[in-house]
């Protein structure tokens, strides 16, 4: 059997762990792990668990859209009339993971009766990262048993194994690595992104140096873990080095992180709740290295035996974890046309891909981790988000559009939600932290890392994070959604900490554009043009 | 009312009100049909400045809402004190997450994920028995053969109460759940009842509490005395505050979901013959009797403690709040076609055990007791067929269920 738990929606109720112990888990008080691909013979368990979900959440063999409606197994109207293109067009989507996946069905689900050609890299169909980093690498599951269960029975011609390489938008075609060219009427981009390696090449290829995004890296890593492993480097304490670091502690092994900032997560959380977290990981018993990075990995006989820190000091470790965020997978796209980049591919709000030139196209569309898309709650400005969440909610409005016309058409206006467990600790967040100046603990406390911690932005909530207080999130997504004041002057249950807002510590939001240079030609308007211009690598 | 004072957002004052309506008797055997009434104004302020709020979407936000206490003492103007200090039901975080957290150290996870697993095994020799019980009769009352004594021998086991002391501790139960909420006839004459049955049942825990303490058992009980840990320990006010609420919510509700669940099985006998074929769909039946046939109606006791702007009305700070829970779950613009039950809908996301941090304690208990009984009932029930339709009911308005469900059958099978 599939299972998979839409963990956005999880508010940790825990009444699956009640009803089948053996395959759901809270080693905390909300943060929950589970059995991806339990034996048949716990069918009656599961079932029982998925019906008992409160938010239902459990999906079993099949899963649901994540804009739930009335009746989510109804098709949405995409056009007035019938045409055509929904009886005998042909879409291709390129990226075959998550989003991909997804698209699929909600094409499906609405109505689309053409061929569907989805296209990956990866020899496996859909399968789901976020246990990658957590039950996979504590051995609970097998890296295999990963694999997402379907929207619904989708009828799709899969090229597993076969990377895109190229898309001529004039032509309308995809080009493959083994040279076929697939043509489209529309196509959804949806590659995703891969983790950065490390930037010496060489000291990259050691043996025990590790990266961790896709299901063959998990399984080398969770199979070095089992072999035995002295003690763990994990360089860059975001969201993956911090769970990774984690996952080990749990295993009872000696870790070593290594993080650039003055505190895990400041990235995405900021300083305050970044404070909570590498108090977590210190008593958890990380030896945790703030405000210091890697200059160097050593080795001998090509295997890794430690790393020179910026400090002066040097760490032994015979596995090192290079957890130092993604890159989007745009490369294929060069010479495209569109305005791709390292910072994702550019799309409008209803992800029609934008060109190089700002305009909007018709038939090309992105969605998940490899677009970038204005929000109008946060000023249009343009997120790329790497969250499970986004990614399904992205494909599913990328799927709708695609066969939709304009009176028809959707906005992705949901909120950025995104979830971690590390530390037995569940960590939720919705809206975006970055967008932030300010920053109030608004219930609960710090001290017991069970709190909701709500950011501001210039008077009005951007954003809030709950450790083990997930049950009040959509509370804060409202209050985010309403453009409510910050900070939150209301009288609440669970007032604990002095309600002042402080500082929020977040880094400085990078230019969007950064490392984007274009040039402007052309005098005609029928002429005028603009062109890229790589910065020198 | 119109569409366009509902677009308005004005407090609307229902004059003979629809909820007054709920509450009198002659409604039990179908308030459903005053809930859709009751959705027309979605947040409802009644005369005494209460507001009830009956619509799906607008119930989650509230239960979801920091802003809404559970604490009646956040009144403007409070009642009248309990002889007991309130439960965990009626606190807020911190002190309820503290008390709830203790408690459940001794049923679910993290501590004691096993609980209601370990449970399990016993669970269908007590319902075998209770059905071999009315074997040998053609005419049996659902309620107090099968509906009540099951989840009685349940909490009596889990928290060490004796299941002899039953009757002792029966009527202060009832009496307690008869004068919770809002009720019809003289509100000083249902305190006084109240609290003397609360009085009572002080007592007697305080009694049990003590004896637990000097010999302590495999029970939660037995684990609410003897804990000492990070959260502290409770006090003895506490330990008998809380293990009063897990008798009585532990014996008066589900009694209801198992009734609820017959009397909608009996009255759809194409269901009844299923379930004999397909002994996993009372999974979905029993989620559909909690949407359907809830056996708690109403949260009564919520307090806003600021000005809460809901449904385009704004609630006072101080003012009280009653969730119609069964009014939200049959809420169309939450379900179609919410009217007919139907255990096939692919998602079943109801509001019969709350929800937030208040969401029922014992639900785990309530599915898997009900499970059981209405799959075995089912099953081993030769024609069986109701008496009455409608059944006579049990006076509350907030625990609705009925008080007797005669049913008549032509035998009992003998379970294979």
């Amino acid at each position: 059997m599939r299972v998979v738990v839409d963990l956005t929606r999880c508010q940790g109720y825990g009444q699956c762990v009640f009803l089948a112990p053996d395959l759901f888990s809270m080693p905390g008080q909300e943060a929950l792990m589970y059995d991806t691909d339990p034996d048949d013979k716990q069918r009656e368990r599961i079932l029982q668990a998925a019906a008992a979900c409160p938010v239902q959440a459990i999906h079993v063999d099949r899963m649901a859209t994540q804009h739930r409606t009335v009746d989510p197994e109804l098709a949405h109207p995409t056009s007035a009339r019938d045409d055509e293109f929904k009886r005998n067009g042909h879409i291709v989507i390129v990226g075959a993971s998550l989003a991909g996946g997804r698209a699929a069905g909600v094409l499906r689900r609405d109505g689309f009766e053409g061929r569907i050609t989805l296209v990956g890299d990866e020899p496996y169909e859909p399968y789901d990262r976020p246990p990658l980093s957590k039950q996979v690498l504590t051995g609970a599951v097998d890296a295999e048993h990963t694999m997402l269960p379907h929207l619904r029975e989708i009828e799709v011609e899969w090229l597993a194994g076969t990377p895109a390489t190229g898309l001529d938008i004039a032509a309308k075609q995809v080009r493959l690595a083994d040279g076929r060219r697939i043509g489209f009427d529309k196509v959804l981009i949806a590659t995703g992104a891969r983790a950065r390696p490390w930037p010496n090449k060489e000291e990259a290829a050691l043996d025990g140096v590790y990266v961790l995004r896709t299901l063959d890296e998990a399984r080398r890593m969770r199979r070095r873990l089992a072999n035995g492993v002295d003690r763990v480097l994990v360089i860059g304490a975001g969201f993956t080095g911090s769970e990774v670091a984690s996952v080990c502690r749990d295993l009872g092994l000696p870790v070593t992180v290594v993080e650039a900032g003055p505190a895990p997560l400041v990235g995405a959380l900021g300083k305050v709740v970044g404070a909570v977290a590498a108090d977590m990981q210190r008593e958890a018993g990380v030896d945790l290295r703030c405000e210091t990075t890697v200059t160097g990995l050593e080795g001998r006989d090509g295997r890794l035996t430690g790393a020179r820190l910026s400090d002066g000091s040097t760490v032994e470790a015979d596995m090192a974890v290079v957890a130092l965020g993604a890159v989007r997978n745009v490369e294929w796209l060069e010479g495209s046309g569109l305005a791709a980049g390292p910072w994702g591919v550019a799309t409008d709000a209803g992800c029609r891909a934008v060109d190089i030139n700002g305009l909007v196209t018709d038939d090309v569309f992105v969605a998940g981790d490899v677009a970038r898309f204005p929000h109008p709650v946060y000023h249009y400005q343009f997120l790329a988000l790497e969250h499970w969440g986004n990614a399904v909610a992205q494909a599913e409005i990328a799927a709708h559009n695609m066969l939709s016309d304009q009176a028809h058409r959707w906005p992705h206006l949901s909120l950025p939600v995104f979830w971690s467990n590390q530390f037995h600790v569940n960590i939720k967040s919705v809206g975006v932290p970055t967008v932030a100046d300010e920053i109030v603990i608004a219930q609960g406390s710090t001290a017991e890392r069970r709190f909701v911690a709500v950011y501001g932005y210039r008077g009005r909530i951007t954003a809030a994070v709950t450790f083990d207080q997930a049950m009040w999130l959509d509370f804060y997504r409202g209050q985010i959604e309403q453009a409510a004041p910050f900070p939150p002057g209301y009288r609440m249950v669970g007032q604990v900490e002095e309600t002042r807002p402080m500082p929020a510590g977040v880094p400085q939001r990078l230019a969007p554009a950064e490392g984007a240079t274009v040039v402007v030609t052309g005098h005609d308007p029928a002429e005028r043009r603009v062109s890229l211009v790589r910065p020198p690598q | 009312m119109t569409a366009n004072d509902q677009a308005k957002g004005d407090t609307v004052v229902a004059s003979a009100s629809i909820y007054e309506q709920i509450l009198q008797f002659a409604n039990r055997a179908d308030p459903y049909t005053l809930y859709r009434e009751l959705r027309k104004t979605p947040v409802a302020r009644q005369e005494d400045g209460v507001y009830v709020v009956s619509t799906y979407e607008h119930i989650v936000a509230l239960l979801h809402d920091p802003r809404v206490s559970s604490d009646r003492r956040n009144l403007a103007h409070p009642p009248p004190g309990d002889p007991l200090p309130p439960s965990f039901i009626g606190l807020d975080p911190p002190e309820h997450d503290r008390l709830r957290r203790m408690t459940m150290r001794n049923f679910g996870p993290p501590h004691a994920p096993r609980t209601v697993e370990n449970l399990r095994g016993e669970l269908l020799p007590l319902v075998t028995s209770l059905i071999d019980g009315i074997a040998g009769r053609t005419r049996a009352d659902i309620v107090d053969d099968i509906a009540y004594p099951l989840p009685v021998a349940v909490i009596c086991r889990l928290l060490g109460v004796p299941r002899e002391d039953e009757p002792k501790f029966h009527v202060w139960a009832e009496e307690i759940v008869e004068t919770l909420g809002p009720g019809e006839g003289d509100q000083e004459e249902r305190n006084k009842r109240r609290q003397a049955a609360l009085l009572g049942l002080a007592g007697y825990l305080g009694e049990l509490a003590r004896a637990h303490r000097r010999d302590p058992g495999d029970d939660i009980l037995s684990g609410l005395v003897t804990y000492d840990g990070p959260d502290g320990s409770m006090s003895e006010l506490e330990v008998i505050a809380t293990s009063a609420l897990l008798l009585i919510a532990g014996h008066e509700t589900t009694v209801n979901l198992i009734a609820n669940g017959m009397l909608t099985l009996l009255r759809d006998p194409g269901l009844l013959q299923r379930l004999r074929q397909e002994p996993d769909l009372v999974i979905h039946v029993v989620e559909e009797l909690l949407r359907f046939e809830p056996p708690v109606h109403f949260l009564p006791q919520r307090v806003a403690l600021d000005d809460i702007t809901v449904g385009g009305v704004t609630i006072p700070k101080g003012s009280s709040i009653v969730l119609a829970l069964a009014s939200g779950s049959r809420d169309p613009a939450h379900v179609r076609d919410p009217d007919r039950f139907d255990p096939d809908r692919p998602y079943i996301q109801h509001l019969g055990f709350g929800g937030g941090i208040h969401h029922c304690f014992g639900a785990p208990l309530a599915r898997l007791e009900t499970q059981i009984a209405l799959r075995e009932l089912a099953t081993r029930l030769v024609n069986p067929r109701l008496v009455a339709d409608p059944p006579p009911y049990r006076p509350s308005s907030v625990l609705r269920g009925p008080r007797h469900l005669f049913i008549e059958y032509d035998g009992v099978a003998p379970r294979l």
